[in-house]
């Protein structure tokens, strides 16, 4: 129980810092990913800002052994660098500069968004369940 | 505020705070085991929103395109892409970065990169955005 009411504290924490911080403007986010048109940096901030905090609890996990609800804390990942980190990075990057969306501020903004949001998080969802064959066949692939 | 979400998250439920993962893992089937966490935090991240926007005395707007082609198109690539390499923004960019990942980095770089470029091509070259 306590678990899922962090998860709604977390999840309502992020969706009105996604709201106040202009994340969910499409045309503020293309402004900034425009860097060699008319730049707003402003974002920029935004990512920073939401860095602090975040390296000073992953310093925390560093002193406790497990997380409130008595959780392991998440294990680094394996380091290497794979080509799906890479292709599957490039093509949402692609896809975050066409429309201005990233998945967190898609659902965020679900209840003003109209029917472009709504479009937009079912064409997410088409493609996430995309992405496992198509991950195997990238596999296969580079396996070749 | 987005960087004490992830750190709720992380502190209270020993998870990693990307939207990419919480979705997709809903999408998949392959985080089911959690769905309650994730159902959770996906309705708070709709509903407090919501509430705020009439307190919040500002026009909010997404300003999200007219051309549907593009909408599609763009979730598709978000869809693919973020599983693909397993994150987005809040994963790799906030999630990432801050705990010194190599991964999470080269994923920043390469999305804001592939959005830079995005953006010359459909704004400045072909103007359809």
């Amino acid at each position: 129980m306590l678990r899922t009411i962090l998860a709604a504290v977390s999840g309502g924490l992020f969706g009105a810092g996604l709201l106040v911080s202009g994340m969910t403007d499409t045309t503020k986010v293309q402004g900034w990913l425009d860097v060699f048109g008319d730049w707003d940096p402003t974002l920029a901030f935004v990512l920073g800002g939401a860095i602090l905090p975040m390296a000073l609890a992953w310093y925390v996990t560093t002193l406790r052994t497990k997380s409130v609800v008595g959780t392991e804390f998440p294990a680094r990942p394996d380091p290497k660098l794979s080509h799906n980190l890479v292709i599957g990075s490039v093509l949402f990057g692609a896809g975050w500069g066409l429309v201005g969306l990233c998945p967190g501020p898609a659902i965020a903004s679900l209840s003003w968004g109209g029917t472009g949001g709504i479009v937009f998080i079912l064409a997410m969802v088409a493609g996430m369940l995309a992405a496992n064959p198509i991950r195997a066949r990238i596999d296969q692939v580079a396996a070749a | 505020m987005i960087g004490l979400a992830g750190a709720v998250f992380l502190l209270g439920n020993g998870r990693i705070m990307g939207a990419s993962g919480i979705i997709g893992g809903l999408v998949d089937r392959s985080g089911l085991s959690n769905w309650q966490e994730r159902t959770a935090f996906l309705a708070a991240l709709v509903v407090v929103p919501a509430l705020m926007l009439p307190i919040y005395n500002v026009e909010v707007q997404t300003n999200i395109t007219d051309n549907m082609v593009l909408v599609v198109a763009a979730g598709l690539l978000v869809g693919i892409g973020t599983r693909l390499a397993n994150g987005c923004t809040s994963g790799h960019g906030v999630c990432g970065i801050s705990r010194f990942s190599l991964r999470g980095m080269v994923a920043t770089v390469f999305y804001l990169l592939a959005g830079g470029i995005a953006m010359v091509l459909f704004r400045h070259v072909l103007g359809v955005i």
